[in-house]
């Protein structure tokens, strides 16, 4: 499990970990079952505090993203096929929000951020397949 | 209280007209890292030696371990690894000269973590303290400020004029202390960077008053960095409450705010203005909007 922490960031570190590692189980690469490095570990290796590792991981507990028994461990929790969809979606939907704070503040209409995006959806469809062929 | 580990009450330092510290209020709790940052000569090294015991307070009170440390400096000494700026090694000796002497002032000495560490910081025994490098130097007072397993450990600007590598063995320490169950850090330093990667508490001292005192994580969630943009060109930074710190000209400000950036709303429409972007702060700017001074209103 790799993680990047900025500790000048202006969010808090251990909310840098839970979103992290809620990406990393959304997008599947944390898998249901496997466990989570210790606390101390985790710790020992971003050098940061464990206390607030502890704090991350019992926010994720609280979520329902992972499950923990004392002694045993920190694992991911199972998710139904649901949970992982809409969780996929409301990562996504961050991105998108930016987007459109974004474009707001340039200017640019909302009907001409539809249209680039269809030409990008259109341009990234041709290089996918550019891909598929040279493959 | 048998959580608190250092409690100070009101406690005033003056030298000579200049007030050091003016009614300081102060509690440390078991097994916390607590970061202690201003900026220099705004009393953060004052605090610290009234916690040794090597100033008396001169009025107010100061506890450390539930007892006063002037009174009892043997008592809380023994049970504090001090790690400070200069070091205070004596440097006419010899690495395992070090050693076999703390251990026999440190009734808690643990030989073979003490031995450990020498091999991490690949620190040689017939090395004589003073022609060590100063990242060497530093490794050692860590390594006697660590292998007696303090209840406290207590650095003073730890990192100044180190490399990032000596810098990266400090702040290991300090997580490895941490994570024994009981123990607790309290860490001044100049680098804001360093304390946000560590701290679970940040006090912020300045001209011998604190200017705050809160959970890191508290503070990274109420303080903003919001980019403005006026209607208007505005001559001087606006005037509005929640505000800490302007910088700007003209039509665009940015301002460093406390509490809920909604609040801005009906001031800014008053001026015609609106908020372009918003972010989260670094330690670093806040402590600026503290202590800069510069551009408030």
């Amino acid at each position: 499990m790799r993680l990047f922490i900025s500790p000048t960031d202006g969010i808090p570190i251990y909310m840098q970990i839970v979103q992290q590692i809620r990406r990393l189980v959304a997008s599947g690469e944390l898998e249901a079952g496997e466990e989570l490095p210790s606390i101390r570990s985790l710790a020992d290796t971003l050098v940061i505090n464990p206390n607030t590792v502890a704090r991350a991981y019992r926010d994720l507990e609280t979520a329902g993203v992972v499950t923990s028994s004392r002694g045993l461990g920190t694992f991911v929790a199972a998710t139904d096929q649901s949970t992982a969809h809409s969780e996929r979606r409301s990562l996504l939907s961050r991105k998108l929000s930016d987007l459109l704070v974004e474009s707001n503040q340039m200017g640019i209409p909302f009907k001409e951020v539809q249209e680039m995006l269809i030409e990008s959806y259109e341009a990234f469809q041709l290089s996918q397949n550019s891909e598929v062929n040279r493959g | 209280m048998a959580d608190l580990i250092v409690e100070i009450k009101d406690l005033v330092r003056t030298y000579g007209r200049h007030s050091a510290l003016d009614k300081v209020n102060f509690t440390l709790e078991r097994g916390i890292v607590l970061g202690l940052v201003g900026q220099n000569g705004a009393g953060k090294t004052t605090l610290i030696k009234h916690i040794l015991g090597l100033l008396r307070a001169e009025s107010g009170e100061v506890r450390v371990f539930g007892v006063d440390p002037v009174a009892d400096p043997q008592g809380v000494l023994s049970r504090i690894g001090y790690l400070s700026e200069e070091g205070d090694l004596p440097l006419w000796m010899k690495v395992e000269e070090l050693i076999r002497y703390s251990a026999a002032f440190y009734p808690g000495w643990d030989p073979k973590y003490a031995e450990t560490l020498q091999k991490q910081f690949g620190l040689s025994s017939d090395s004589k303290l003073g022609s060590l490098s100063k990242g060497q130097r530093a490794r050692a007072g860590l390594l006697v400020a660590l292998a007696f397993k303090p209840d406290l450990l207590l650095l003073d600007e730890p990192s100044s004029g180190l490399d990032p590598v000596v810098r990266k063995d400090i702040l290991s320490a300090v997580i490895r202390t941490i994570a024994d169950e009981g123990r607790t850090v309290l860490f001044s330093s100049h680098l804001l960077a360093e304390v946000e990667q560590v701290s679970d508490r940040v006090v912020m001292i300045e001209d011998g008053r604190i200017v705050l005192d809160d959970e890191l994580a508290n503070i990274k969630e109420s303080y903003f960095r919001i980019d403005l943009r006026f209607g208007t060109s505005q001559p001087v930074a606006p005037n509005l409450e929640g505000s800490l710190h302007w910088d700007g000209v003209g039509k665009d400000w940015t301002v460093i705010w406390s509490g809920d950036p909604e609040a801005l709303t009906p001031s800014l429409t008053k001026l015609d203005g609106r908020i372009v972007a918003k972010r989260g702060v670094s330690l670093d700017e806040i402590f600026v909007a503290y202590a800069g001074g510069a551009s408030k209103p």
